[in-house]
């Protein structure tokens, strides 16, 4: 039977039709072969544009539909549905994409009639050869994991398990809570952080449908959508969990006891080398940290910790172990690493003894924190004036270019903070203020009302004048230059994307934005999703935001996830290889070419054999077999050829 | 034949769908603007890139072919960029015997993000063609 085709040219409104002449693209596209009807519309998107289809398949018998529209990106889906809708099959629609790839990148009056005439007639040919092919279903494995424990991940996964569902949290840190276990309060409530925080890490820990994995990380991802296989390395804590009660006993008694300086203090506090976290830790287990005992690093000491430890926890045979666990959904929520300002000399980090970071601040007004909540200079006095740094490696060209959103708010809640404490004279330097939450600008004019001084400050600069500390500036808006002697310096640094966020995206083979973060589906309708169906992002690893975003994104990935569990399977692509046996001269090059072992050797027939279930129709199979026997669903050669015809523009082919 | 004045360059580009091919979405919705003369065929990954397709588009006229995909380490199928990478030397060389110039065949990766490189790439590349003028292939026919 002659195929019969029919084209659609979307105006896009004007976002197609100010640059692309659809009426010619129509012209030309009514005079190809097996065109029997070419159309335009306003938007194909819409319910008529997609009415007009549905009627012209039925009516005209079409055989494969063309679009010239948007980016496949946004509607094959959709289109593919219509198709279905008027009983024919999803994938004899092809898609030009005459906006994205066309209209919105050329001049007007600069071939871009011409292109589009070129994509479209392109398309018109591959819709020629596409035969019908159907997606596969695969039920879901019910399980979710969530990697990263910080607050979005906790949300995440206890909406999850709330559900009824099991919950794999993985935690890389001895304990979880994130970054919000070390603040003292948060902004613009000024609740303690640990108050509301703690029911919600109790709230994992007891939870039935939750299984906590600290000291680990994801090293190896299989499967797709539905059916994940992931393995997990769990280093070792060198403690029984179930019998350590957190007592800190250990601690104490470690011959090493306060000499290491604490992570979670920030370096501000002293730890031993066996150590609880801090007191709400979650779990409230000790660990062995393996790098500074002096047991597991030279085999020789006391071990008091092991006399000291009244319920034989301490076990220094513990070996790092690997588990392979079976999902269906992932949800990343690893947030964001902090900017270490001592790169730069003109912020005086580790030159002076009093500037110090936002994340040392929050310790050291942490009332468990290394100074008990009081805010301290190095010689144990309380400041009298204090200054407050913003955008330390943000917004700039040579750092990070990103706002990183929340240290405007950061800062304001300091300066309310040590106004509280010391009564100090506070000074932010600001460049821009971006004060965009919900009440957040009434914080900021109760902080003003509260009397800090606030300098539009460029240049920022931390120094010494004749051994008093002192910021440097120019005040933007007064014209002048500034030299403001201070006794501390709180440095507000960028929050950026974690150090192996690199790493963990070709893990999970999810993309990066420029900024470094990972990279979502859709900026603004899809902040959730990633190009890797079944994988979703949660809080800070995708872009720097406070709490209440963080908590409200870790809900949305939790609704993700929920909806491929209520759907209960999966449709998985049906682009996948195919062997035409006659032509296959058993050569085995294709078998060392699948990256996914999906091509077996037929022994008794003497050719390749592909599992269509494992292929996920790369097509390099294809490309490198020599007799041309491999061929990709959707995909074919035979289809990108006459793709490359109908791109090439040459009309008497037709 | 064609000749070098009012030469627009045809410039055939094999976008893998995951990175090069969401790059040049990118910078459609970014309205970074390149010449008109670049047509995109869409692929699963670069790997699938069989020198036939790259012959079939200079025999159909196209004066240069990009390959362009996810960056080393990031291709959604482990290592087909690295394939691609590995054949691009060979295939050059075939394609200098055939008197198709080493510019006018090019591999370049561009990631989900890289809408504007994307854009730059094209745009360097079609001035390069430009330079060089129109491909007029002698025995063309026996290629692909
Ligand atoms: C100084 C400062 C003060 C702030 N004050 C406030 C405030 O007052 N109010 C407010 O709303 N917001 C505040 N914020 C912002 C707040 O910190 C974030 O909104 C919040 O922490 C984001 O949570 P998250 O879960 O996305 O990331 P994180 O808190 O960073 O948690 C991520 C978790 O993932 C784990 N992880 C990372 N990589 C891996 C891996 N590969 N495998 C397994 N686990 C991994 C980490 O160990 C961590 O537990 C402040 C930020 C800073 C820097
Ligand atoms: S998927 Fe992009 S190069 Fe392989």
């Amino acid at each position: 039977m002659p195929e019969r085709i029919g084209v659609y040219v979307c105006h896009c409104g004007s976002n197609i039709a100010a640059t692309v002449d659809v009426r010619q693209v129509v012209e030309q596209a009514a005079k190809w072969d097996s065109v029997v009807v070419a159309r335009d519309y306003k938007y194909m998107c819409s319910a008529p544009g997609r009415e007009l289809v549905i009627k012209d398949i039925r009516e005209l018998n079409l055989t494969g539909v063309v679009v010239a529209s948007c980016s496949p990106r946004m509607h094959e889906a959709m289109f593919r549905g219509v198709l279905e809708e008027a009983g024919l099959n999803g994938y004899l629609l092809e898609i030009a994409n005459i906006r994205e790839q066309c209209a919105w990148v050329s001049l007007p009056g600069a071939g871009a009639t011409a292109k589009a005439v070129a994509l479209t007639r392109a398309a018109v040919k591959k819709a020629r050869l596409n035969q019908p092919i159907w997606e596969r279903e695969i039920p879901v494995n019910q399980a979710t994991l969530v990697v990263g424990g910080g607050i979005a991940g906790i949300q995440a996964a206890l909406q999850v398990a709330n559900a009824g569902y099991l919950v794999y949290l993985v935690e890389r840190e001895p304990y979880i809570g994130g970054h919000m276990a070390q603040f003292d309060k948060t902004f613009i409530t000024l609740d303690c952080a640990t108050c509301i925080l703690t029911p919600k890490l109790a709230g994992v820990e007891r939870h039935p449908n939750i299984r906590l994995m600290t000291c680990s990380e994801v090293v190896q991802v299989d499967g797709y959508v539905g059916n994940f296989r992931v393995r997990v390395k769990t280093s070792p804590r060198y403690i029984h969990e179930a019998s350590c009660t957190g007592c800190g006993a250990c601690e104490r008694a470690c011959v090493l006891w306060d000499s290491i300086p604490a992570e979670f203090d920030e370096g501000l506090g002293r730890r031993g080398a066996v150590y609880v976290p801090f007191p709400q830790a979650v779990p409230l287990k000790a660990r062995v940290d393996g790098k500074n005992c002096l047991y597991l690093t030279t085999g020789n000491c006391r071990r008091t910790c092991v006399t000291a430890c009244q319920r034989g926890a301490i076990d220094f045979d513990q070996k790092e172990t690997v588990s392979e666990i079976a999902v269906g959904s992932i949800i990343i929520a690893t947030g964001f690493d902090v900017f270490d300002p001592g790169v730069e000399p003109r912020w005086g980090y580790g030159r002076y003894e009093n500037v110090i970071t936002g994340m040392q601040f929050e310790r050291m007004s942490n009332a468990s924190g290394p100074t008990l909540g009081k805010i301290l200079l190095a010689d144990g006095t309380e400041p009298r004036r204090v200054a407050v740094v913003h955008c330390v490696g943000s917004r700039s060209k040579k750092y990070h270019r990103h706002c990183s959103r929340v240290c405007c708010l950061s800062s304001l809640k300091f300066a309310h903070l040590v106004r509280e404490k010391t009564g100090a004279e506070v000074f932010e330097f600001y460049t821009d203020l971006n004060i965009f939450g919900k009440q957040y600008d009434e914080f900021y004019h109760r902080v003003r009302e509260e009397g800090v001084h606030f300098i539009r400050a460029r240049g920022t600069e931390v120094t010494e004048i004749d051994g008093q500390l002192a910021v440097c500036a120019e005040d933007v808006e007064l014209g002048v230059y500034r030299e403001i002697p201070v006794d501390m310096v709180i440095l507000n640094t960028a929050l950026i994307p974690r150090h192996d966020a690199e790493k963990v995206s070709r893990l999970f083979g999810i993309s990066r934005s420029s900024d470094g973060f990972f990279m979502e589906s859709h900026m603004k309708l899809d902040p959730v999703t990633t190009f890797m169906n079944g994988i979703y992002l949660a809080g800070c690893c995708q872009s720097p935001k406070d709490i209440p975003d963080s908590v409200a994104q870790g809900a949305a990935a939790a609704a993700q996830a929920l909806s491929v569990i209520a759907r209960g399977k999966v449709s998985l692509s049906p682009v996948t290889a195919r062997v035409t046996e006659e032509l296959c001269s058993g050569c085995r090059i294709c078998l060392r070419t699948c990256p996914f072992q999906a091509i077996s050797f037929d022994q008794a027939a003497g050719t390749a054999e592909i599992n269509e279930a494992v292929c996920k129709g790369c097509g390099c199979c294809s490309a490198a077999c020599p007799a041309g026997a491999i061929d990709i669903t959707h995909y074919g050669t035979g289809q990108l050829l006459a793709q490359i015809e109908g791109v090439c523009g040459n009309e008497d082919k037709d | 034949m064609r000749t070098k004045t009012d030469f627009e360059p045809l410039l055939v580009a094999f976008l893998c769908h995951w990175c090069a091919y969401t790059g040049a979405d990118f910078a459609g919705s970014a309205g970074i603007k390149y010449p008109a003369s670049v047509r995109i065929v869409r692929v699963m990954c670069t790997g699938r890139v069989d020198p036939l397709f790259v012959l079939k588009a200079f025999r159909e006229g196209a004066d240069g072919v990009l390959v362009s995909g996810c960056h080393p380490g990031d291709c959604h199928y482990v290592d087909g960029n690295i394939k691609a990478m590995r054949r691009e030397p060979l295939l050059a060389a075939m394609l200098e015997q055939l008197g198709i110039e080493r510019e006018r065949f090019q591999l370049v990766w561009v990631s989900a993000s890289e809408g504007e490189k994307f854009a730059r790439v094209v745009t360097e590349m079609t001035d390069t063609l430009r330079e060089l003028g129109p491909l007029n292939l002698k025995g063309g026919e026996q290629l692909g």
